[in-house]
């Protein structure tokens, strides 16, 4: 078996007993890299001279005994919005095309700390805003499942790497689904933490409020493992939640007897795909046999979510996204008459159309005379959404839903669509708008062999609730153990 | 027709807080530019703010020293515009829910005690500064200064006059001297104003359409940025017209105001709160401590000058508008009783010395040591007053105490009745047609003598002493 197709703890456990070099590992990804890459296009850029450095360096600290962090000479692929001194990080934008950051993101921090090998940055829909990682000026990403298909977003660049084995573990960032979709369509576990859990620190802003980094890896084991290295507080971030570390992956292997898991009536209906409704259905049926007890609950303001999220993450990027002026660094139209000119023109060529269309709507909604009508109004429907999990969290321990309507679309497909785009992300935005943590893995395959996600949401900090139900049902299914065939 | 001017300031006031609001960049003026930045300030992607509680703090001790309340529950708001200045595109600031509200200062004008209502003090971060090139188009941007504390104070349209505004001014910066905040330095900029004046008939309620008056950089320009508006405006009305509302910058070397913007091109800030910041909140006891903790401000300080030490209110008003001042006084009164006539020396004769030196008082070599033992010794008699202005501009040159200098200069008053007999025994003889004039009734040509007397004795004389013997001598 290819080193590229383990696991993190497989390949910790190999390092481990010294069958295997850091340096092997890194080989074997660039290899995977250099030959299915050219079909998936998972990567903004990637750079192999610095990996094998890096794998050296941490071979050479094993061979003399020193101490070594948790995820010593595994291999992990960044989304292109986590900054890395000196690297390029251009959110998959022209604006950023040139910029190279000046500081470490506190995760990247961490996981050099756990000296953990970064291989290159992951394709993403420019800014994250996107479901399918085909708004970036690196091209679109393939879904490895079928290359026709999208691999979702808008973290698909770290879905699919994962996926396609072409990295180990990877990080994305998800704000109303971008993680979670992402792993659905792509047949891979993408955790999304409570909003505070991991720093945001050096993550570049889609919208504050809502963006959460997290895990995208092979299986559950191993997204506990990266949780357990990427969170914690951090007194750079003021919305950190000051929470001691945890080691989710010691919990894992608990029982689910006596869990009690909510099924939302309101997820049921509707848009929602009969294969993917009949996989989950199949998939609940299964944990009540591990031992859960399965509970109706209702989320009654959940049709409200997306007109919600649509509002209030428009409006937060609207201003993140007003840095990006062409005067400080980052792209700079090449002719302008005046202040305004440049300015003008700089975004106008520097952000694509969707940027463009989001940055308008949350300028819109912001505008004096539309406040009142849309933002706060937005946010009190987002009160609504979060009373409404903590009701039915008065009852359940977790909640399980699809993870998205329908597997895997075609590229293109939706792209000038912006509207039904949206919907992709019906069932995961609540969990963002709540700030509370979700899990996406994989329950099953549709007719045409596409990945079908599950969704399991936890109470706010339930992490280790919802990576225990996630870790039960994987080790009771097989999708695990089943790889896309790319040759 | 009569008319009343309604006049509100806005002021800002930089914090000397060590580090920037949200990052730890250094505070300093003066430095190179761009050498106290970092990714932050900078506005660089993906970095977070992280708020300065000393920031925090000094804002809560202001608003409590101009008797604010202090929100338990107050928040950041992102105030969005472009400008080159500007790092992200906005400014924190704070809208709906200021960290101080509803307070008021007192000021003095003419002996007459006057409130002026305080609407809110709230914390945000300073902008950069652009430089621009001395030729040639281009323009920079100094961020130094982008991201420092700032603290704005928000007045009530209480003032009524350009005096009162300047009064205000006045008593604003004493209290945050005393508080210990901010340099309050207006050419550096860690003091701006901002007037907005409208005008009304007399006894009209409502208040007529105002204009913001900005780039003003000295308290008296503000005062005269004020009148000039106010005439304008009374033109601008008698002539027929109607104010526009628009924001108007003073031309300090024009003496005049002219438009900048009007209403229809103000920005729309897009207010909403910043995400990246958690509410502030703070508790009650908290507030309390700080409340206890304040020193005692410029105004009750006064009117404990006019009861301790039975000052007149104006010498009191002054004394104690720059805590400096008060604190030299304070340490004179401490070693002299003569309370009257320390502030009457310190008001005239340090701050004319200091000024013609073009130092500060407090750099002056009289230390409140030197003048109360000066003081001292005008009232026990050994100099006279005369005297005494010598020792003090030769204290000011030299830095020697008082009596040193007496004693160099041989300068102790002489109350020897027989010394000075013979001085007047002299003068008397050598002017015998004065002496007849005075006994033929002529009361002022002892005055001549006198003067006579005080030459022969270089001064010395003591005058009381002098006038005693002069006329025993007369018969």
């Amino acid at each position: 078996m290819n080193l590229f197709s383990k696991t993190a703890a497989e390949l910790l456990e190999l390092l481990k007993n010294r069958d295997i070099s850091a340096r092997e590992i890194v080989t074997s990804v660039f290899n995977r890299i250099e030959s299915v890459d050219s079909k998936v296009n998972a990567f903004a850029q990637t750079d192999k001279e610095s990996a094998l450095k890096q794998a050296d360096a941490i071979d050479k600290k094993r061979s003399a005994g020193e101490p070594l962090g948790m995820l010593a000479g595994i291999p992990v692929a960044l989304k292109d919005n986590l900054c890395r001194t000196g690297y390029r990080t251009s959110c998959g934008s022209k604006i950023l095309s040139s910029y190279k950051a000046v500081y470490n993101a506190t995760v990247v921090q961490k996981l050099i700390t756990a000296d953990a090998v970064f291989i290159g940055n992951a394709n993403m829909d420019e800014f994250a805003m996107g479901s399918s990682c085909e708004r970036s000026i690196y091209g679109a990403t393939h879904n490895p499942w079928n290359i026709s298909c999208a691999p979702g977003g808008s973290s698909g660049g770290s879905a699919a790497a994962v996926a396609a084995d072409e990295t180990i573990l990877a990080l994305g960032s998800d704000t109303g689904g971008s993680i979670r979709q992402p792993a659905s369509f792509c047949g891979i576990v993408g955790l999304k933490p409570t909003y505070g859990l991991v720093s945001r620190f050096g993550l570049i802003a889609y919208a504050s409020s809502l963006d959460q980094i997290g895990p995208l890896t092979k299986d559950v084991y191993d997204s506990a493992l990266l949780l357990e290295n990427i969170s914690g507080y951090d007194p750079s971030d003021s919305t950190s939640i000051k929470q001691n570390p945890f080691s989710y992956t010691s919990t894992l292997k608990e029982s689910i007897k006596g869990l009690r898991i909510g099924i939302p009536q309101e997820y049921f209906i509707g848009g929602l795909d009969s294969e993917v409704a009949s996989h989950i259905q199949s998939a609940i049926k299964l944990l009540a046999e591990c031992g859960a007890e399965i509970i109706d609950i209702s989320l009654p303001h959940t049709e409200y979510a997306v007109a919600t999220y649509y509002i209030i993450a428009t409006a937060e990027a609207s201003s993140n996204l007003a840095r990006f002026d062409g005067v400080r660094y980052g792209y700079r139209t090449e002719e302008s008459s005046d202040l305004h000119d440049m300015y003008f023109k700089t975004r106008s060529e520097g952000f694509g159309d969707e940027v463009k269309r989001r940055i308008l709507l949350g300028t819109y909604v912001l505008s004096s005379g539309y406040y009142d009508a849309y933002y706060k109004k937005a946010q009190q429907v987002r009160t609504l959404i979060c009373r409404d999990f903590e009701n039915a969290f008065q009852k359940v321990d977790c909640i399980i839903t699809p993870t998205a309507p329908s597997p895997a679309f075609k590229i293109s497909e939706k792209i000038d669509d912006p509207l039904t785009m949206y919907l992709s992300d019906i069932f995961t935005i609540s969990v963002n708008l709540a700030g509370l943590p979700g899990i996406s893995i994989p329950c099953g395959f549709s007719s045409s062999r596409l990945p079908i996600g599950m969704q399991i949401i936890g109470k706010p900090l339930g992490e280790q609730t919802i990576l225990r139900c996630a870790y039960t049902f994987e080790r009771n299914t097989p999708f695990r153990t089943m790889k896309p065939t790319l040759e | 027709m009569e008319f009343e001017p309604v006049i509100g300031l806005e002021v800002h006031v930089q914090l000397n807080t060590q580090s920037k609001l949200f990052c730890s960049c250094p505070t300093n003026f003066g430095a190179v530019p761009n050498t106290h930045v970092c990714p932050v300030c900078l506005g660089h992607p993906g970095v977070l703010p992280v708020l300065n509680k000393q920031a925090m703090e000094n804002a809560i001790k202001c608003g409590l020293a101009l008797n604010c309340s202090i929100s338990l529950f107050s928040k950041f708001d992102r105030k969005n515009y472009f400008y080159p200045d500007l790092p992200k595109g906005y400014q924190v600031s704070q809208f709906d829910k200021p960290l101080c509200h509803k307070g008021h200062v007192t000021i003095v004008d003419t002996g007459v005690e006057k409130i002026i209502g305080v609407t809110r003090v709230h914390l945000e971060e300073d902008a950069g500064k652009l430089v621009h090139a001395a030729h040639g188009a281009d323009s920079g941007v100094d961020f130094n200064r982008g991201g420092i504390p700032l603290l704005e104070i928000v007045s009530e349209p209480d003032i009524r006059t350009p005096d009162e505004a300047y009064l205000y001014l006045t008593a604003l910066k004493a209290i945050v001297e005393y508080l210990g905040i901010s340099d309050c330095n207006m050419e550096e900029g860690s003091l701006r104003c901002d007037a907005n004046v409208s005008i009304r008939p007399k006894g009209q309620k409502q208040f007529g359409t105002k204009t913001e008056i900005k780039n003003m950089n000295s308290f008296r320009g503000v005062q005269k940025a004020i009148s000039y508006e106010i005439e304008r405006q009374k033109d601008v009305i008698l002539s027929g017209e109607k104010i526009v509302q628009e924001t108007r910058l003073w031309n300090d070397d024009k003496g005049s105001t002219f438009s900048m913007r009007s209403k229809e091109d103000a920005h729309d800030y897009r207010y909403f709160p910043e995400p990246d910041l958690v509410p502030m909140v703070v508790e009650q006891k908290y507030i309390d401590t700080l409340r206890e903790n304040l020193p005692e401000l410029p105004f009750p300080r006064m009117h404990r000058f006019i009861e301790q030490y039975g000052l007149p209110e104006y010498d009191a008003d002054i004394l104690t508008g720059d805590k400096a001042f008060a604190d030299y006084y304070e340490q004179c009164a401490s070693v002299c009783s003569e309370y009257k006539m320390i502030s009457n020396w310190m008001l005239s004769d340090l701050i004319r010395e200091a000024g013609a030196r073009k130092i500060s008082f407090a750099d002056a070599p009289v230390t409140p040591k030197m003048l109360a033992e000066m003081i001292s010794l005008i009232s026990n008699g050994t100099i006279s007053g005369k005297i005494a202005k010598i020792v003090f501009i030769e204290m000011f040159d030299s830095g020697k105490t008082p009596s040193k200098i007496i004693e160099e200069k041989g300068l102790v008053q002489i109350s020897n009745p027989e010394e000075l007999q013979k001085v007047i025994s002299n003068v008397v003889a050598q002017h015998p047609a004065v002496v007849a004039e005075f006994k033929a009734g002529k009361e002022k040509s002892i005055g001549f003598l006198v003067g006579q007397i005080m030459k022969e004795t270089k001064g010395k004389a003591n005058p009381q002493l002098v006038n005693t013997l002069l006329r025993e001598a007369l018969g």
